[in-house]
């Protein structure tokens, strides 16, 4: 059995996200005796390639062309399905990203093979392998199974660890070759914001809901985030009534995220709420009404005032933390 | 121009989920269900299209006689007509596509809009399954589309940012939150709605390639601990962070 990564690089650095798909079809491709290949596509990233083998790629297929320097939906998934039929790869894997979800569809229909979005689990069961994805933004859990020959899955970031160790990966030049017709789409500019972190990547994500009371009152959230490195997110409340961005909505309307640490602040926690939160590794709550549905998630809580309680939090971690 | 926009029923975001008797998908005793909120978008977008270029807006959905209340809520925001793929079965996202590019083809839009998601098996991944079957390209959670001379440039949101899109039509675009706000459906838009054309037809049929094995709840958590009422209570929780919890 041979096992094909995607690798997503922005800039040529190597997400996150994708150091992480990699080690968990490594893990995968241990137990059922498979090879573990990577294959990463942009211009000027041959550099990052041998890295990958700490990540659990033997090998490293490698697809360097200045056409390629920004993203083109169209010409990626031409190219990732190119490897994997002439690797003749029995499953592809991609990172659940903005990018892979853009991708996953399109190769799957190439190689004619079911798709598995966003899992959070794989585990091997008699030969086959079965996925676990959250459905209705997480207030359920569906196990699946792809009975296709060739099987495509996307893999959720911040799930599974990125475990570093020992290995090294023979690189080598695919050879794929694109047409002008396959730049179908294709990015002309990006535009990320330095600093913070999305709150779909981060490790940390501090959220504020109508208990701010106010727009400038965000401040707060921002001054906290900003001492633990952390993601911005907000409530549908606080999107609709214009406070805050819709990028940094978290929920079944917006985005559902995973971080090892949630801090909930002023968000009386409602159920769609709850949904694109309660995968967190660790909630904190700080809300003054203590029958609030978000102590019912949080495994700590201060039942207490929001504009007391986060200048303290803020002041005592930066001492703790220096930062 | 001819604009198609691929609308999905699916209960409401105050669902509390519970796993039905198949155990394989919801029990839908006393859910309600609800145009698609990102598909609502969709239908917005098709509908300021419309007005910029003239042409007509269709919506379609691939599902039971109940998507026939998703498709009148569309024709009420403003949609000329509906088309109905009819499948009383349960479907993969594959088959979802496949059903649904099989009756798009025919039609050969310019623009075809879905929501970004479905809110309810979240795959996020129908639209794009489509734009590949009908070899079109696309664009995912787009939150600006703006047309000229039959060349979209877009914008859709990426982790902590932007990424502009060019494209040229015919194109499928998924739309996200910030696209627009959608428009209510006036009372003389639902009286009208009354009287616009669903069109039946039976869905193509698409053997699966995902099966389900199980659908079950998230482990209830077990409740937490209230660490204070002040801010006496931050020196403790910073404590629990660090040495229990391991996360700063």
């Amino acid at each position: 059995m041979k096992f094909l990564v995607f690798v997503e690089q922005r800039d040529t650095v190597i997400k996150k996200s994708s150091c992480e798909t990699v080690r968990a079809a490594r893990n995968l491709a241990d137990v059922l005796g498979a090879e573990c290949i990577a294959v990463l596509i942009g211009s000027g990233v041959e550099a990052g390639a041998p890295g990958l083998g700490q990540y659990g790629a033997s090998r490293v297929l490698v697809l360097d062309d200045p056409a390629l320097a920004k993203h083109s939906s169209t010409a990626y998934a031409r190219a990732i399905a190119s490897v994997a039929a002439a690797e003749a790869a029995d499953i592809v894997f991609l990172p659940a990203s903005q990018m892979g979800k853009d991708l996953a569809p399109r190769v799957a229909v190439k190689l004619h093979a079911g798709l598995a979005a966003d899992c959070i689990a794989l585990r091997a069961d008699n030969g086959t392998i079965i996925a676990t994805r959250p459905v209705y933004a997480g207030k359920a859990l569906l196990d699946v199974r792809v009975t296709s020959p060739v099987k495509v899955f996307t893999l959720r970031p911040n799930v599974f660890p990125a475990t570093v160790a020992q290995g090294t990966a023979t690189v080598q030049k695919a050879d794929v070759a694109l047409s002008p017709d396959d730049f179908g789409a294709v990015v002309t500019n990006v535009d990320v914001a330095v600093g913070r972190p999305d709150v779909t990547e981060a490790d940390i994500v501090v959220s504020g809901g109508r208990g701010m009371k106010a727009p400038e009152h965000f401040a707060l959230i921002e001054a906290l985030a900003e001492v633990l490195r952390a993601g911005v997110g907000a409530s549908r409340a606080v999107v609709d009534a214009g406070w805050r961005p819709h990028d940094e909505q978290v929920g079944q309307t917006g985005k559902t995220v995973s971080p090892a640490l949630y801090i909930a602040c002023g968000i009386s926690g409602a159920v769609q709420h709850l949904a694109g939160m309660s995968s967190s590794k660790y909630i904190v709550a700080i809300n003054k009404d203590k029958d609030a549905p978000i102590f019912q998630a949080a495994d700590y809580g201060i039942v207490g005032d929001v504009f007391e309680i986060l200048p303290e939090l803020t002041a005592q971690l930066k001492q703790t933390l220096g930062t | 121009m001819k604009i198609v926009v691929c609308v999905n029923h699916v209960p409401d975001t105050e669902t509390r989920v519970k796993v039905g008797a198949d155990g394989l998908s919801i029990d839908r005793t006393g859910v309600n269900f609800m145009l698609a909120p990102y598909d609502e978008i969709a239908v917005e977008e098709a509908l300021r299209m419309r007005e910029k270029f003239a042409g007509d807006v269709t919506v379609m959905s691939l599902g039971n006689e109940k998507h026939k209340e998703t498709l009148r809520k569309a024709l009420a925001m403003g949609a000329d007509k509906a088309i109905l793929l009819k499948d009383d079965g349960v479907r993969d996202s594959h088959g979802v596509a496949a059903g649904l590019a099989a009756a798009l083809k025919p039609l050969a839009p310019d623009v075809i809009l879905f929501g970004k998601q479905s809110i309810d098996y979240d795959d996020a991944q129908v639209g794009t399954l489509v734009a590949e079957m009908l070899s079109l390209p696309s664009v995912g959670v787009a939150v600006k589309i703006d047309i000229q001379d039959r060349k979209a440039v877009c914008v859709r949101e990426i982790e902590g940012g932007h990424e502009i899109v060019e494209l040229k039509l015919p194109a499928v675009f998924l739309a996200q939150k910030g696209l627009n706000d959608p428009r209510y459906p006036s009372l003389k838009g639902i009286m009208a709605a009354k009287n616009k054309p669903i069109e039946e037809q039976i869905a193509l049929a698409a053997a699966p390639l995902v099966e389900t094995v199980a659908m079950r709840t998230p482990p209830a958590k077990a409740a937490g601990r209230i660490v204070g009422t002040d801010k006496s209570a931050v020196s403790e929780l910073i404590r629990l962070l660090h040495e229990e919890a391991k996360v700063i």
